[in-house]
């Protein structure tokens, strides 16, 4: 069996990274352990909205050129953007609780954004599982990519002046920590390890969307 | 195409509306009064037969005097007044120079009308030829002819 | 541009005649907003939230809901004997039929909200005075934002198999920054705050409104299914 370089190096270097995490990089001084989730929900976060920006930009170009194969590469990587989503979400209140006393922190805007960044990708796969024609399923979804790319702006805004003028009251929320080397070599460690699996996920999930529609349009011939 | 809620004037008007018809009113008027659907104009579509819908539906098509007519099956569910009045209204178009293009199973009512008949089978023409060499009589006939063996 | 208008305008007063003949949407909307109203004054303590904090909320709440049971049947009324395709073929512009039924979705939220906001004043015994101007502002942008997505997206799931779930989840998202800023600025507003201090939520709701009325129309014409 061929063993794939892609996964292969990015499954090696995300474990290398945890444990390098976890067991190698200091304690951060007023969080403690907790504080290392920081090196899952950060990157995890930064592919989230990695993989939003191909979907959306997968769309606009698909509405110009009308190549199924945008359509598909915005779909996959809409299915592993939602995923890392996840993760940011539930690792979010994760860290959150220890730290700032509470699950859920309204006047973080970058948790807030990505959350409705869950929203939208979860309507956006709905929307495509409602549609039975690809041609319809791709120019709409690419609708819906472009318009959510507009949206978390405002999103992002709105939260940020509710936030503003509702101070809540938090039992120490924290200023932005300044990171010494080493845990900055870890951070950035984490970034790069998890953009390598986002690559890896996206490439295998495209090719089972390819063998997906290869295998849809036999049948239908057969038809 | 018709709005149920409406009735045949205003579904008639507004596609007169939709098509920039100058004179709207008495357009629309004439093209209800053509199909006589005057004395039903005011009431809901939707409380009308579909005989009477049908006759809508063509007097709205019908307002802006188009220069192409795509008629698929409009002889359907009209009774025999409806039918007759629906082919002198296209062959009133016809001598207008309109261009016509009829799909239709009542082979005399087409004929009558047409400078040209085809023969459509999955899709495709198994006979094309200028409407005096097409024979009415026998559908059947036809049929068989154009179809051949295959 | 003159021509898309005039276009436009046809089909919304095609779409207010036809909504004014069943008037059911309308009044659908209407009850579910006063039901709302009256729901929600008994979920909360009245001694323990006072009434002026709480209206904003309810208001810009039940607005978003009470407008998407109007959204919802702007292109359903399109479905019933393909009459889409009439408007279609014809020679009106598509962004002409996308601005038509927005404006006629437009008029309708307004009609709701005539009913809902006196109502709001009188169950929640509000002190309306000179905040009534600009609560008539806030409404108006609110509006306009709702009924772009909201045109879209019933316009898009109307050719999908989950119509009436899909309308409400595609559109929610992207009514929030709209909720969110209505509803802080009435409250600054009922407290009396001045305008000057929610100018920030103001300018907001315009550029909200400028990129969404722009990309839904521009959106419109790649959404039909022809």
């Amino acid at each position: 069996m061929k063993i794939s370089w892609l996964p292969t190096v990015a499954g090696a270097a995300v474990i290398a990274t945890v444990v390098r995490a976890a067991f190698y990089t200091p304690l951060e001084a007023r969080q403690g352990a907790a504080q290392k989730i920081f090196y899952l929900h950060v990157p995890a976060a930064w592919v989230a909205f990695l993989a939003f920006f191909l979907v959306a930009a997968a769309s606009g170009v698909y509405l110009w050129l009308h190549d199924i194969r945008l359509d598909r590469f915005a779909e996959s990587s809409a299915e592993v953007g939602v995923v890392f989503t996840t993760v940011v979400l539930i690792t979010g209140p994760l860290w959150a609780k220890p730290i700032w006393g509470t699950f859920w922190a309204w006047w973080d805007v970058r948790l807030v954004s990505t959350l409705f960044l869950w929203f939208i990708y979860v309507s956006y796969m709905v929307l495509r599982g409602a549609i039975e024609s690809p041609s319809l399923r791709a120019r709409y979804s690419a609708v819906l990519g472009i318009l959510g790319a507009f949206l978390i702006p405002f999103i992002h805004l709105s939260v940020y002046l509710f936030s503003t003028m509702h101070p809540m009251p938090i039992v120490g929320k924290p200023s932005k920590p300044s990171l010494p080397n080493e845990m900055l070599l870890t951070l950035l460690l984490s970034l790069a390890s998890f953009t390598l699996l986002y690559f890896a996920f996206l490439r295998s999930r495209y090719r089972y969307s390819v063998d997906r529609d290869a295998l849809a349009a036999t049948v239908d011939q057969d038809a | 195409m018709l709005y149920e809620a409406l009735s045949p004037r205003e579904n008639v008007a507004f596609a007169a509306r939709l098509y920039g018809v100058r004179d709207a009113r008495a357009r629309v008027e004439a093209s209800l009064q053509r199909m006589s659907m005057l004395d039903r104009a005011d009431a809901p579509v939707r409380a009308l037969s579909r005989g009477m819908q049908q006759r809508v539906s063509i007097a709205r098509a019908m307002v802006h005097s188009p220069q192409l007519v795509l008629a698929d099956e409009p002889y359907s569910g009209l009774d025999e007044s409806g039918a007759r009045a629906l082919t002198v209204l296209l062959g009133e178009l016809r001598s207008a120079g309109t261009a016509i293009i009829l799909v239709t199973h009542n082979l005399a009512e087409g004929l009558s009308l047409a400078t040209h008949a085809a023969v459509m089978q999955r899709g495709r023409f198994v006979r094309y030829d200028s409407a005096d060499r097409v024979e009415a009589g026998s559908y059947s006939t036809l049929y068989r002819e154009a179809v051949g063996s295959g | 541009m003159g021509n898309t208008l005039s276009a436009a305008w046809s089909i919304a007063r095609k779409d207010l005649a036809i909504e004014f003949r069943t008037r059911s949407a309308f009044f659908s909307a209407v009850i579910f907003a006063l039901l709302g109203l009256v729901i929600f004054y008994f979920a909360w303590d009245p001694t323990a939230v006072s009434v002026t904090d709480l209206a904003p909320g309810v208001l810009w709440v039940i607005f978003t809901f009470s407008g998407l049971l109007g959204l919802h049947r702007s292109f359903g009324v399109e479905s019933e004997d393909h009459a889409i395709d009439g408007l279609l073929a014809s020679p009106i512009s598509r962004e002409a039929i996308f601005v038509g039924k927005a404006i006629a979705n437009l008029i309708f939220v307004a009609a709701v909200q005539l009913v809902a906001i006196p109502a709001l004043v009188v169950f929640y015994n509000l002190p309306l005075g000179r905040v009534a101007a600009p609560l008539i502002a806030i409404a108006v942008l609110a509006a306009i934002g709702l009924v772009a997505i909201g045109t879209l997206f019933s316009a898009m799931a109307v050719n999908t198999r989950l119509a009436e779930l899909l309308l409400p989840m595609l559109s929610l998202p992207f009514f929030v920054p709209i909720v969110i800023a209505a509803s802080q600025s009435t409250a600054k507003l009922l407290s009396g705050r001045p305008v000057a201090e929610v100018s920030a939520w103001l300018k907001l709701l315009v550029a909200f409104d400028i990129v969404f009325v722009a990309a839904c129309t521009l959106a419109y014409p790649l959404t039909v299914d022809d």
